[in-house]
């Protein structure tokens, strides 16, 4: 009855079917392609009316500039999602595989954390790290020192930490969605079988884990690549990646053309690391359960 | 743990079944001294005693929530006792790890891993305890035999049946030559031909492995009676009643092991006077009736009258019968026998037999016959007897 039910608009014509995909196709192509486009255009040259070329691919490419910049956003991308992956397993193992009072209420806050704009960890960075942040004031008036010993805050480190605390809930949530899936009858009958704790980590729960493992750490991989807000407000000396290179020749220089070169590369990567984070998804089951 | 593998020598009934994935030699016994576990303060296991001797099979019944699990994973190490001692062998465990313990365990669930092949799974122990891989090579194939699952050795546990999979799991327990074996409810998720054939291959394993100490944990009775050399009725946590499957069964020592191990008809009765050794005269209303006085229960009290619907007969018993008037209430036909329910002065009782050509009908009276061997005297009150 369900497919009699859905096949009755079937029975209008072809080309009135083909226009419901228009409305929001329309929408898509206002909002996205066409800005899309005109960034795509301006790299090419096209915007100050002359042929289309690569010669400014060619140029930006090949600049120390933006090599430095790419090196940057995946040194830190890579490291802030090996960072999130450690970090959340070890913390998503603790809270559901170790009982203690309020480690609900702990898995609940995540989602919590996820809802937060991603520079307010950065702020409070600065409150803790920062050169006159708790940390630091502790440390020089408890040693009594002139200059504060701690200085990792505005560096690539700074920025990695920072990520890390910001992504690691991507990677927590769907390993804890995947955890509860773990029979406790199995991590018993491991443990009566001889296995201490940490085999029953490394062979049963990170077995069972991988799928989510892999999927959190290819969505960490996409948002961490373009992070800017994280970026631009640690401030970290010669620490510039792509966004913040295409922030700083668009807004601050007006060089539009290797903005938008940049922009063009940025887009590729992303998509890129999306069809990756897909292909992973789709490989370890998720296509099944209707996520990608 | 090398050294414990390398130290097992098996003691089995001959020199083939030595040779197969056998037991530790010096086969151990579990003994419960007085354990009592409470989950936030709320006792869920009454100081239970209780001893499983070397190489003997051991079913705890109980309906749920009678604190038969929770005995078995006291055993296990997974649930740590308030006040008591466990012991497996001569060795206090109470305090040590599960991993340390030397255990076999099978569940219900099965809980193979399943992300290995079955033989991974039986592999995992032997790895867990750092058994060379000689031992594991040779160890692996030969208990996967035993339970007849050799050729599913590559498969995962996705591609193989509920029955398939728990046979594989008893391999996997097998597999580091457990000291006990401990098996929790490991039938209940099979439907029932399953269980049938999965309960004679339990069976044939233990004849095969006869030093293999075995704590069983089920509700369901027809398992513990064929498997268990001792039964122990558990209810609300307490050990209610204990001892050999056949006596527990004949002889039960409260109304409650009567109603739970089998079906049983229980009527009140008075004016106990005992006759000969062993047996008892009663009264039920103006009948008089004779039954066993296994329990020894005093002169002049009263008790219940506790006779199996099985050893209820239509026709005169040969040897010293009793006889009771009753109206059919319901006749149910079953296949292979036939129900009758009776009101026999306002007491229910069920008789069960081979199917009858002209079952009695509803409202007929009818007079009931019951040997006075088969009926047997119990304490109306106490729990334990």
């Amino acid at each position: 009855m369900a497919e009699l039910a859905l096949a009755l608009p079937g029975q209008a014509s072809a080309p009135s079917r083909s226009a419901w995909i228009l409305p929001p196709l329309l929408i898509l192509a206002a909002l996205f392609f066409f800005p899309l486009a005109l960034i795509a255009r301006q790299a090419l040259g096209g915007a100050e009316g002359g042929a289309l070329s690569l010669n400014h691919f060619a140029t930006v490419l090949t600049s120390k500039m933006f090599v430095d910049g790419l090196r940057n956003t995946l040194v830190i991308a890579l490291s802030a999602t090996a960072g999130c992956l450690v970090l959340g397993f070890v913390l998503s193992v603790f809270i559901a595989f170790t009982p203690f009072p309020g480690s609900s209420i702990l898995a609940r806050l995540i989602d919590t954390f996820i809802a937060l704009p991603t520079f307010l960890v950065a702020l409070s960075f600065t409150f803790i790290y920062g050169s006159a942040g708790m940390l630091n004031e502790s440390l020089m008036e408890i040693f009594h020192l002139d200059l504060p010993p701690v200085d990792f805050l505005y560096s690539q480190w700074g920025v990695i930490l920072s990520e890390i605390t910001v992504y690691t809930p991507f990677v927590m949530r769907p390993l804890l969605a995947s955890f509860s899936l773990i029979e406790p009858a199995q991590l018993e009958v491991a443990s009566s079988l001889g296995a201490r704790p940490l085999r029953i980590v490394s062979r049963i729960i990170l077995p069972a884990a991988l799928p989510a493992l892999v999927a959190g750490g290819s969505l960490c991989l996409l948002l961490t690549v373009n992070e800017f807000g994280i970026v631009l407000f640690i401030g970290a000396k010669d620490v510039i990646t792509l966004p913040l290179l295409i922030y700083d020749k668009a807004i601050q220089q007006f060089d539009y053309t290797t903005a938008c070169v940049i922009a063009v590369v940025n887009v590729g990567l992303s998509l890129a690391l999306y069809s990756l984070y897909r292909f992973v998804v789709a490989y370890f089951g998720g296509r099944r359960a209707g996520l990608v | 743990m090398r050294a414990e593998l390398a130290d097992v020598a098996p003691a089995m009934a001959t020199p083939a079944q030595r040779e197969r994935a056998g037991v530790d030699a010096a086969s151990s016994g579990i003994r419960f001294d007085d354990v009592t576990v409470a989950y936030n303060d709320v006792v869920v296991l009454d100081s239970l005693s209780l001893t499983v001797k070397p190489g003997e099979i051991v079913a705890l019944i109980g309906p749920s929530g009678s604190g038969k699990t929770t005995a078995l994973r006291a055993v296990a190490g997974f649930v740590r006792p308030l006040r008591g001692t466990i012991s497996i062998g001569t060795r206090d465990v109470t305090n040590v790890a599960p991993h340390a313990r030397n255990i076999g365990m099978v569940v219900q669930n099965y809980a193979l891993f399943p992300h290995m092949r079955a033989e991974e799974n039986v592999a995992f122990g032997l790895r867990a305890r750092g058994a060379p891989a000689d031992v594991i090579r040779e160890r692996v194939p030969e208990c996967l035999r035993m339970v007849g699952m050799a050729s599913y050795a590559k498969r995962f546990p996705r591609e193989l049946s509920g029955g398939q999979q728990q046979r594989v799991a008893i391999a996997r327990a097998l597999a580091i030559r457990p000291q006990v074996l401990l098996l929790d409810e490991p039938l209940s998720a099979l439907d029932a031909q399953i269980r049938r054939s999965m309960l004679d291959e339990l069976a044939r394993l233990h004849r095969d492995l006869p030093s293999l100490t075995v704590l069983y944990v089920t509700h369901d009775q027809t398992e513990a009676l064929t498997l268990a050399d001792h039964i122990g009725i558990m209810r609300d946590g307490k050990l209610v009643a204990f001892g050999d499957a056949q006596s527990l069964y004949r002889y039960p020592p409260n109304r409650f092991s009567a109603e739970f191990l089998g079906r049983a008809n229980l009527l009140p009765v008075r004016e106990v006077a005992t006759t000969t050794a062993g047996m008892a005269r009663v009264r039920f209303g103006a009948d008089a009736l004779i039954a066993r006085n296994h329990h020894g229960l005093p002169d002049g009290g009263e008790c219940l009258l506790c006779v199996r619907p099985h050893d209820l007969r239509l026709s005169p018993c040969d040897s010293i019968g009793n006889v009771l008037g009753g109206v059919v209430k319901s006749v149910q036909w079953q296949g292979d026998m036939q129900n009758v329910e009776l009101d026999v002065a306002g007491h229910a009782l069920r008789l069960t037999c081979a199917p009858m050509h002209a079952p009695p009908a509803p409202g007929a009276p009818l007079a009931i016959h019951f040997s006075a061997s088969e009926a047997t005297l119990i304490p109306e009150h106490t729990l334990r007897g």
